[in-house]
């Protein structure tokens, strides 16, 4: 990188906020995954207008940009391309602006943790509802640019169904605003919608305002053990044919119960072959028991060993913390692990769980399954070692058979990851050619010399 | 790092299936000051993997990461894969040390700092300035202005030093008063004798007062914490043992100490001379003798304090006791056991304080910002006064307090027990 560009990348956003020697271009070189690609240069901008200085610098010279917040992502997303390129950090643009308790919205930089979002706006009574797992430790930027999900995401809905406007740093470095405080707004295309899962790969999010919804005022958790994995799988739509919609209902297998259970000692029962993990919330108290009580009923019905209730909050938070820390806890069991995320039709969960299932056994290696099966999103994590080729090998083709069974059923690649780099060699099968050519078209207008997170998606 | 197969390290486990998920960047001090991820466990893990692999040169930047480690642990604590990244880092402080030791710390931790004689030598001339009044006046004329931002603070984080120090105060065997029921060894940690020697003799009072006869070794050498913190292990190894043949001399039934570096410390004894075959099994019996005197204190009948403090009063939990020797209960209910105390929870008590022994010196600017955030939390209580049983907390408190202006009582949980207990005798 010329040397040149580095001062001018200094000028532009202080000499703490870049970085460049070889400790910290190892440590922008990874994110959740088990990809790497070394950077040139990490830039940390704490405005927009030194994003969009960045953006203009790095537009003029030829060089492309990868933005990354905190680095969880799980379809290396941000991973650096194998060009080099410039790192655009934004963890340190961390400020919430304004939390509007009229109209019910708050609005914040990127860099801002998720879960620290949640404190604020909690404070004022208020709600931000997508909890992706990695709550604590990503940023709203990078949940916005990946339209995160998460267990709650089955009654409330995902990260994009929040977003009212944001701001974005093009390509060229102009400052786009979209959206704004009004819930309607259909004057022109519906540029959130656009900018929000589109990976960084059209413009750098620097804000965002957020709708929010009253706090529920209350909650009722539940886990229920089945000896089956296939009755676990048949009661998820049972409870949801019945016309509940819990604000969660989440599956876990005899493995990532097993994994949880070894990191966290709970007591969790290690030799039924599921568990359902449910919740009910609302603001009336008696509602949400019923609720609760009528899933307890569905699941017994359903052949379930047992049912237990959370009866403190410290029980509730206690079944959370484990269901959050089933994904890091896997490694318990294998240096690295590919999770997947796709996501079927909720009638085909308990066929695409059986073919999860065939393909683990064909190749023998694990595939751990949990997820948010209430909305059919699975978490089907295959359990590997990556210094043994033919593990790896392994490994690879699973993730095609696995796409496949979803694909099959009617589901997609990704309910709430992303395609990132990992899922680019699948996107044509899942898409088709007329739709990845509208894609590239929309990336080509906005991003005409391909600088912004190249290669990610798609190859423009 | 193939040249060095003698070199002691950690075994690959130590590293290789972190996953890199990034759950430890919410709870670390240091990447939560700085956001970024060379200041985080998750950096200093992938940096220690990639140079112990040979990815990446030993270099000293790299090696500085791991120094750039508060060690509060708070990272070892959440890892859901079992990695412990606070232990890496001190892990790879000791392979800099076999690789490239460095002459001063040899000075410091094998010459000086062991020698509780030597040490008070060296700190004669702090009592002088304190003791003579010119403490006084430098405050009185303002003189203080004119020293530099870090010299200031590392002025105002000194306490008033004791006239002498507790080991020439303090006799070797303090007799239980009323009935005897236990000998408990007490070691009389460093920063304790020269820095916070009312503390401990408070302590010793209270053990008395509870049937216990105090035998307290003057010929304590540091229990190897600032040595293990600078990546000298080897000199940990021979402070440890002599330390253990010292105290089994004593044959005591406990070693209780005060000071929660030195208790996670002797705690850890075992560990460090596992495989040693002379000194594994005694370095184990010393080990699980240990306790922290708060921990202690909660494990035999206490007569109720008769006297009252009155104070609201919050406690900040050292990592050195929280995380390090997992208590946290007890010396919460000591204070509770006080009439007319006020106990009011600190928000997050158990977040570092940015003192990790001497950060404040090689680490000013980090070391500030992360007291920064715990002084807020202080301010938040409206407490009077803040119990901990660490000194290094203690000191980064006081410095803060004082930086801040807070009106804020600095003290050792056990003390505040002792003035209980002495009010009564009034």
């Amino acid at each position: 990188m010329n040397s040149n560009l580095i001062q001018n990348l200094v000028k532009a956003v202080g000499k703490e906020n870049v970085l460049y020697s070889p400790e910290d271009l190892a440590v922008y070189s990874y994110d959740g995954t088990f990809a790497e690609g070394r950077p040139e240069i990490i830039v940390l901008p704490e405005t927009t207008e030194q994003v969009s200085q960045v953006v203009r610098l790095a537009a003029e010279a030829r060089v492309p940009i990868v933005p990354r917040g905190m680095g969880s992502g799980l379809a290396a997303g941000s991973i650096p391309i194998p060009s080099g390129g410039i790192v655009v950090c934004l963890t340190r643009m961390n400020h919430v602006l304004e939390i509007d308790t009229q109209n019910a919205t708050v609005s914040v930089e990127a860099g801002v943790i998720t879960a620290d979002l949640q404190k604020e706006v909690e404070k004022h009574g208020l709600f931000y509802p997508p909890d992706p797992s990695s709550i604590r430790h990503s940023t709203i930027g990078g949940n916005i640019a990946c339209n995160a999900g998460g267990p709650r995401c089955l009654k409330y809905g995902v990260t994009g169904d929040y977003v009212l406007g944001l701001t974005v740093v093009l390509a060229d470095g102009c400052i786009l605003k979209t959206g704004g405080k009004p819930i309607k707004d259909v004057t022109g295309y519906d540029l959130n919608g656009l900018f929000t899962g589109s990976e960084g790969t059209l413009g750098l999010i620097t804000e965002a305002l957020l709708r929010l919804v009253a706090k529920p005022q209350f909650a009722c958790t539940a886990l229920a053990d089945f000896i089956s994995l296939e009755a676990a799988s048949r009661t998820v739509n049972a409870i949801l044919s019945a016309g509940i919609v819990p604000a969660t209902l989440e599956l876990m297998d005899q493995t990532a119960i097993a994994c949880i259970e070894e990191a966290m000692h709970l007591g969790l029962p290690t030799d039924v072959e599921a568990s359902l993990l449910i919740e009910t919330d609302g603001g009336d108290l008696q509602a949400v028991q019923r609720e609760i009580e009528a899933c307890v009923k569905i699941c017994q019905d359903s052949g379930a060993r047992s049912v237990k209730l959370a009866q403190t909050e410290a029980e509730r938070s206690s079944l959370w913390k484990a269901r959050r820390s089933i994904s890091p806890s896997l490694a318990r069991k294998a240096p690295n692990k590919l999770g997947e995320d796709i996501t079927v039709p909720r009638s085909a969960i308990p066929e695409v769980i059986q073919r999860l299932r065939e393909i683990s056994a064909r190749y023998e290696l694990p595939i751990v399954i949990f997820g948010h099966a209430g909305d059919g999103n699975l978490h089907p994590n295959i359990l590997f070692d990556k210094r043994q080729p033919e593990q790896w090998a392994k490994a690879e083709q699973m993730v095609g058979e696995i796409f496949e069974a979803s694909l099959a059923l009617g589901g997609t690649l990704s309910g709430e990851h992303g395609v990132g780099a990992l899922k680019r060699p699948y996107l044509e099968k899942a898409l088709g050619p007329v739709s990845i050519e509208v894609q590239k078209q929309i990336k080509r207008t906005l991003d005409p010399m391909n600088l912004l997170n190249p290669g990610k998606i798609f190859s423009a | 790092m193939d040249n060095h197969i003698d070199l002691e390290k950690p075994n690959e486990s130590a590293y290789l299936n972190c996953i890199r998920c990034g759950l430890c960047l919410a709870v670390c001090p240091t990447y939560r000051e700085y956001l970024n991820e060379t200041a985080s466990p998750r950096g200093r893990v992938a940096l220690a993997r990639k140079g112990l692999e040979g990815e990446l040169e030993l270099s000293p930047n790299l090696i500085e990461q791991m120094y750039g480690c508060f060690a509060c642990m708070a990272c070892n604590e959440l890892c859901p894969v079992g990695i412990r990244p606070a232990d890496l880092a001190l892990s790879m402080r000791h392979i800099q040390e076999q690789l490239h030791p460095a002459g001063w710390k040899q000075t410091l931790f094998q010459g000086l700092i062991p020698h509780p004689g030597r040490m008070e030598t060296a700190t004669w001339p702090l009592r002088v300035y304190q003791r003579l009044g010119i403490r006084r006046l430098v405050y009185a004329l303002g003189a203080n202005r004119f020293l530099p931002a870090k010299l200031r603070d590392l002025e105002a984080m000194l306490p008033r030093l004791p006239q002498r120090p507790l080991r020439h105060t303090l006799p070797t065997i303090t007799e239980a008063r009323g009935q005897f029921r236990y000998r408990v060894g007490f070691f009389l940690g460093c920063a304790q004798n020269l820095l916070f020697a009312e503390e401990s003799a408070a302590t010793v009072r209270v053990l008395a007062r509870n049937g216990c006869t105090v035998i307290t070794p003057r010929e304590t050498e540091c229990c190897g914490m600032p040595a293990r913190g600078y990546g000298r292990l080897d000199l940990v190894r021979s402070q440890a043992q002599h330390n253990i043949a010292l105290f089994e001399r004593h044959q005591v039934d406990v070693i209780v100490t005060d000071c929660a570096t030195c208790g996670s410390t002797l705690k850890e004894y075992g560990a460090f001379l596992r495989d040693d075959a002379e000194w594994a099994v005694r370095a184990e019996a010393f080990s699980e003798k240990v306790r922290d005197v708060s921990e202690y204190l909660a494990e035999i009948p206490l007569e109720k304090p008769a006297g009252r403090v009155d104070a609201r009063v919050t406690y900040h939990d050292p990592c050195h006791l929280r995380r390090a020797q997992q208590v946290w209960e007890q010396p919460r209910s000591l204070l509770s056991m006080i009439e007319g105390l006020e106990f009011v929870e600190l928000p997050e008590a158990d977040w570092c304080c940015g003192s990790a022994g001497s950060q404040l010196i090689t680490h000013y600017d980090t070391s500030i910002r992360v007291m920064d955030r715990k002084l807020d939390n202080i301010a938040s209580t409206g407490a009077q006064v803040i119990a901990s049983g660490c000194p290094g907390c203690q000191m980064q408190l006081i410095t803060g307090i004082k930086r801040r202006g807070l009106p804020v009582r600095v003290v050792h949980p056990v003390t505040l027990l002792d003035e209980a207990y002495e009010a009564s005798n009034e």
